[in-house]
């Protein structure tokens, strides 16, 4: 199934890209997915996002469903 | 409380509505709101709510101005380089509104002093510039259960909410824990277009006179993205944490904390405190080693705009996000030293070197920057 994943901040040119459609099992958790993300980053770390689907906060459990879109987004902190 | 005739003048427009009124414009007057940072956020947010006739406005900054602060901090001028910022914005909102109480804090706000002078405000408003002093501001809010009016920016994107952990979700909620050092690009590291800390204090300020006027919806519960490239705003809904350490069900935390620590600032928080010790040289120890003449690479791991600006003879420019799939670049054989514009993110390609087996890999330690400020007075720095 299809889903649309959106980055924020930083994370975009860690992993490549901004927004994008891509193909996922059936219920793939967000957890997973972000997982699989996570290990673009330059090193191994706990980075730890935001998750939101269809513009809703949501845990690592929740499932993703067809056309779901999901953000992460990760902390910034300047000012 | 009487308005004055001139207060009647100055604050006609917010009178003659409804919303704000007589009452309204009492309530802003007699309020008490402290904002952290005098920089970028700082900035519009302390202008609009002096402006606003907030009674009694508190700033807490520790630092001075800086030349290139001017680019965003539109409080400071060219006239105020090297002033505290406390002053210099004291000075500037004096002359908008000499009406109201300006009070300074020129100190490093942390564990032992945030309380007190929290204590007296009725909300605080976040805009500070790093991780550790925002979980402060975080925790003395919720334990003292003040508002606090959160902003936050990278570059090109924003965010902006209300975390009252009375009525709503507080920041451990969304992040319970800070970010690995050095993996979030400050401003000095990442750039910010200079308007936006402009839009988004201006946000933080319209949530703080909301709030005090108690009119319309807060930002509770929500949080706003803005991203000035596509000129979009999301708002994402959020949820209160009953987990959370500090607001949950059953809070861990019930004081304040030691927040550098908590944030590893200064190492990597999966690697040992005194690892980067060894792994690091200090623009002394390069120099004798390029002098010699000694087959040394130099690996610049910066963005192409930067390196644009400066860089080293003989340096190769792999930026940091595209180390991992242009490895075979580099041969693990070489002495190399890495290096960036201030040594943070050339520490962690060091130790992903390292750890992809490079054997003779050094970060330089304050990066180009420092080389720069000792080595080479030629050399623009940014």
């Amino acid at each position: 199934m299809k889903v649309k994943v959106i980055l924020f901040a930083y994370i975009r040119e860690n992993i490549g890209f901004k927004e994008r459609e891509i193909e996922i099992k059936e219920a793939t958790k967000v957890g997973e997915l972000w997982n699989e993300f996570k290990n673009q980053l330059p090193r191994k770390n706990n980075l730890r996002v935001l998750f939101a689907v269809n513009e809703k906060y949501v845990n690592e459990d929740e499932e993703l469903k067809e056309g779901d879109e999901v953000a992460f987004i990760p902390p910034v902190s300047g000012g | 409380m009487d308005l004055t005739n001139d207060q009647v003048s100055r604050y006609s427009r917010h009178l003659i509505m409804p919303e704000v009124g007589v009452e309204g414009q009492e309530r802003l007057l007699s309020s008490r709101v402290l904002c952290i940072g005098a920089g970028g956020l700082g900035s519009p947010l302390t202008l609009y709510l002096a402006a606003a006739g907030v009674g009694h406005l508190g700033i807490v900054d520790f630092d001075v101005v800086d030349f290139s602060n001017l680019q965003r901090q539109i409080i400071h001028s060219e006239d105020n380089i090297g002033v505290l910022k406390v002053e210099s914005a004291k000075e500037r909102l004096h002359e908008l509104n000499s009406d109201i109480n300006i009070e300074t804090y020129n100190t490093r706000l942390n564990s032992e002093n945030a309380m007190d002078i929290f204590k007296d405000y009725d909300l605080v408003i976040d805009g500070t510039d790093n991780f550790a002093t925002r979980y402060l501001v975080n925790d003395a809010c919720v334990l003292l259960g003040k508002p606090n009016v959160y902003g936050s920016i990278f570059r090109f994107e924003g965010q902006v909410s209300v975390f009252d952990a009375e009525r709503g979700p507080c920041y451990r909620c969304l992040y319970p824990e800070p970010p690995p050092p050095g993996m979030v690009p400050s401003c000095a590291e990442g750039g910010v277009l200079g308007i936006l800390p402009g839009i988004i204090g201006a946000m933080q300020a319209a949530e703080a006179i909301k709030l005090i006027i108690n009119k319309g919806t807060p930002l509770i519960g929500k949080l706003l993205f803005l991203d000035v490239m596509e000129m979009k705003i999301r708002e994402l809904k959020l949820q209160k944490d009953p987990n959370c350490p500090i607001c949950g069900d059953n809070p861990t935390i019930t004081k304040l904390i030691d927040y550098e620590e908590f944030c590893g600032i200064g190492r990597g928080a999966d690697e040992p405190a005194e690892d980067s010790a060894d792994i690091e040289i200090g623009v002394d120890e390069f120099n004798d080693i390029i002098s010699n003449n000694k087959n040394v690479s130099i690996l610049d791991v910066r963005e192409p705009h930067e390196y644009e600006i400066c860089k080293l003879n003989g340096s190769k420019l792999i930026p940091l996000g595209e180390l991992p799939s242009r490895i075979n670049e580099l041969d693990t054989a070489d002495e190399i030293v890495v290096h960036c514009h201030h040594g943070s993110r050339s520490l962690q390609a060091t130790r992903f070197l390292k750890h992809m087996g490079f054997k003779k890999v050094k970060n330089l330690r304050g990066g180009i920057d420092a080389w720069a400020e000792k080595y080479d007075p030629s050399m623009p720095r940014y």
